[in-house]
């Protein structure tokens, strides 16, 4: 916490909240957490136009301050003084959206009641006047009792004149005058709607956007079929898109090897750089344009208010198998990451849907899985077209993906009916306007994840490949013994090994099983330190890429058992870490753990035995 | 203009209609509230947009005020709507 005045963005969802956030903060925003809770608190640094700093903080969207899901309850308990960790608001600037005046007034008089200092900010004006809706900033400010200025977060209109207030609420300007606690609930919304009505300078109705598009976007069959392409495109995309500059981040990782075999005498130190920091998290780092790519789709979707509308086409079919179409969301972003994924099902208000959704969401294929199967798949699976601008690598990840979906609403649909069992919860959502992103936006948000995933690639990454590389380069083999099976971690990787492999799996895969744990993407760098240690000076064996490498060492019953693994083995040390901390103990976390190994256990084996049936072993 | 009041789930797409009366007792307390928060009261004017489902029968967007708003068919049958425009200041039902 920063000694800084803190002011806090609070209002409904879809009020255009975290644009006016990144327009006033820029890039420079910290990522973090609430202690105890997995809601992300997202803050920046603001200057005055003195120049004095002040602390802004963004927080989750609501209705009202009568929280009905675990994020609600963070913004109530933030603005109220009441969450650990953080100081009450000394001013709040609240965001309403100008096209949806009665609705967001009804929340914005509860919050002025508080009696905090208080500024309004009139977001998305540009999108009421094209709504044909004309307001009067003035007065809505004499009849709200505080000042209200007219934003466009998107394309920064209004952001000086609302630091300009801030800066008057800072330097002590009178609070608002408040008639008193907060009236009751109906009071508050005719009120609501006597100012919006003042306010309403002219109404024409027009045509609205937003409408004509969902005609098509919500149409019972086009509409389906229009989410199954744009997921299609997407995972195409993934990996059509991210070759080039995948093969240049490959070459400066191969350049920097170069260059610590010449710049090094060899020895144990040249080993170690070269094998199990070069080698390893390089391996790792060649995926980041992949995980962007992921994510730019995650972020577009999002922010046009697509994300709302798949939610509302799969509603049907999530009620099938007893989940709700606002759990396709949570389920979407952990194709990203499963941690965010299960921090999202916060805004699910039912406990069992939200459980179910929390234990289903490590069978959406993270993008850390991306870099297992992207070497799996370019190394076994030929680059051919199978039809027009269908590549069959790209349909091979596609249907991994579809294994994945198909294997968590099974598990769904069981859980539902047995440990989770409970009425089905309902469906209540809002479908925001669509707005075209600002570039800006999603770059910030991208910005933040290549961040998250470097820092990943360079702390919990790097040190388990560093463990792992000491564990694998010691006792040294005596000649004619490959050093990876006479290791340490050789050794224990023998003992694994009994035990998968009935499923195929040989003892490079056995020696990855284990650090994978830590995070999906080692089991990469692990078999590149196992080869790379067994390759020793063989310069050119190290030249070879990993997947030729692979071609001659693993079967295609073997390589598909593996990806058929990591559709759905437990996940990493931090998914188990935040099952742990939303489900409140070890009880659906231990759960969690075991359904996924047998079933990856099983699902390897059925692949594995199946492809050696058809002569492929 | 009175009109035999029916269903949300039974009104046609795109017709004007406002809120007769909604049974708060066929919703759960968070569920009501939700409703509430998005502004359906008695007295609000309500128009059924899409009826979604493509495997079975989906939730029906409509737009209360300015707002689109989803729910399933379950909430949606526990909204009694009248067609026609709301008329401000009148009272409701007569």
């Amino acid at each position: 916490m920063s000694g800084l005045p803190l002011v806090a963005l609070v209002g409904n969802p879809n009020a255009g909240k975290s644009a006016l956030f990144n327009a006033l903060t820029g890039a420079r925003q910290k990522l973090g957490n609430y202690p105890g809770v997995t809601v992300e608190r997202k803050a920046g640094r603001l200057s005055l136009s003195d120049g004095r700093p002040v602390e802004l903080v963004d927080l989750p969207g609501t209705y009202s301050l009568d929280p009905t899901s675990p994020d609600e309850q963070v913004t109530r308990d933030v603005i109220l003084g009441k969450q650990d960790g953080e100081k009450r608001p000394d001013a709040l600037v609240v965001v309403v959206d100008a096209s949806n005046l009665d609705n967001h007034l009804r929340f914005a008089l509860e919050l002025i009641a508080l009696g905090l200092p208080t500024v309004v900010a009139l977001n998305m004006v540009d999108l009421a006047t094209r709504d044909g809706l004309e307001l009067d900033a003035n007065i809505l400010s004499r009849e709200l009792g505080v000042p209200v200025i007219s934003t466009v977060a998107v394309r920064k209109r209004g952001l000086d004149h609302l630091r300009q207030e801030l800066d008057g609420l800072m330097n002590g300007a009178p609070a608002p005058y408040t008639k008193g606690p907060a009236a009751d609930f109906d009071t508050v919304r005719s009120e609501a709607r006597r100012i919006a009505r003042a306010a309403i300078v002219r109404e024409t109705p027009s045509r609205r956007l937003t409408a004509a598009v969902d005609r098509v976007l919500l149409h019972p069959v086009i509409g389906f079929i229009i989410l199954l392409a744009l997921l299609f495109v997407m995972f195409q995309a993934v990996f059509s898109w991210a070759s080039a500059p995948a093969d240049m981040l490959e070459g400066w990782v191969t350049a920097l090897g170069e260059a610590v075999t010449n710049t090094l005498p060899p020895g144990i130190v040249h080993d170690f750089l070269l094998q199990g920091v070069v080698g390893g998290v390089g391996a790792v780092i060649v995926f980041l344009p992949q995980i962007l790519i992921l994510f730019f789709f995650i972020l577009m979707l999002e922010a046009t208010g697509y994300m709302a509308r798949a939610a509302f086409i799969m509603d049907a079919l999530m009620a099938r198998v007893g989940l709700s179409g606002r759990a396709f969301i949570p389920l979407l972003s952990s194709f990203a990451c499963a941690v965010p994924g299960i921090m999202a099902t916060r805004t699910i208000s039912d406990p069992k849907d939200r459980l179910t959704t929390i234990l289903i969401a490590p069978l959406m294929t993270c993008s850390a899985r991306l870099p297992v199967y992207g070497l799996i798949i370019s190394a076994f699976i030929p680059a051919r077209d199978v039809g027009p601008g269908i590549g069959l690598q790209g349909l091979v990840m596609f249907l991994l993906y579809v294994f994945g979906v198909v294997g968590a609403l099974i598990a769904a649909w069981v859980l539902r009916l047995t440990v989770t069992k409970g009425q089905s919860s309902g469906f209540l959502m809002e479908m925001p306007k669509y707005q075209w992103p600002r570039p800006q936006d999603l770059l910030i948000g991208l910005w933040q994840r290549a961040v998250i995933f470097l820092k990943r690639a360079g702390t919990i990454i790097l040190f388990t490949n560093i463990v792992l590389w000491v564990l694998m380069s010691f006792p040294k083999a005596p000649d004619g013994v490959r050093q990876s099976e006479y290791s340490i971690a050789g050794r224990i990787a023998g003992g694994i090994h009994l035990l998968v492999e009935p499923i195929g799996f040989n003892r490079d895969i056995s020696l990855a099983l284990l650090p994978s744990m830590a995070a999906r993407e080692v089991a990469v760098s692990a078999i590149a330190t196992v080869y790379a240690i067994d390759a020793e000076d063989d310069v050119e064996a190290l030249d070879k890429g990993l997947g030729e490498r692979l071609q001659g060492r693993w079967s295609l019953a073997t390589a598909l058992a593996f990806l058929a693994w990591f559709v759905f083995a437990p996940q990493c040390i931090s998914t188990i870490a935040v099952t742990r901390r939303e489900t409140a103990g070890w009880k659906w976390t231990g759960f969690m753990i075991g359904y996924l190994f047998v079933l990856a256990y099983v699902a390897a084996g059925v692949t594995y035995w199946a492809a050696v049936a058809m002569g492929l072993g | 203009m009175s009109v035999l009041p029916l269903r949300l789930t039974d009104l046609p797409l795109r017709q004007p209609a406002y809120v007769d009366l909604i049974d708060w007792a066929a919703l759960t307390p968070s569920e009501g509230q939700r409703l509430r928060e998005f502004g359906l009261c008695e007295g609000a004017s309500v128009e059924a947009l899409h009826h979604g489902g493509f495997l079975g029968k989906g939730p029906i967007a409509c737009k209360v005020g300015r707002m689109t708003i989803a729910m399933r068919r379950a909430h949606a049958a526990a909204i009694t709507v009248r067609t026609g425009p709301e008329t401000p200041g009148s009272e409701l039902g007569a």
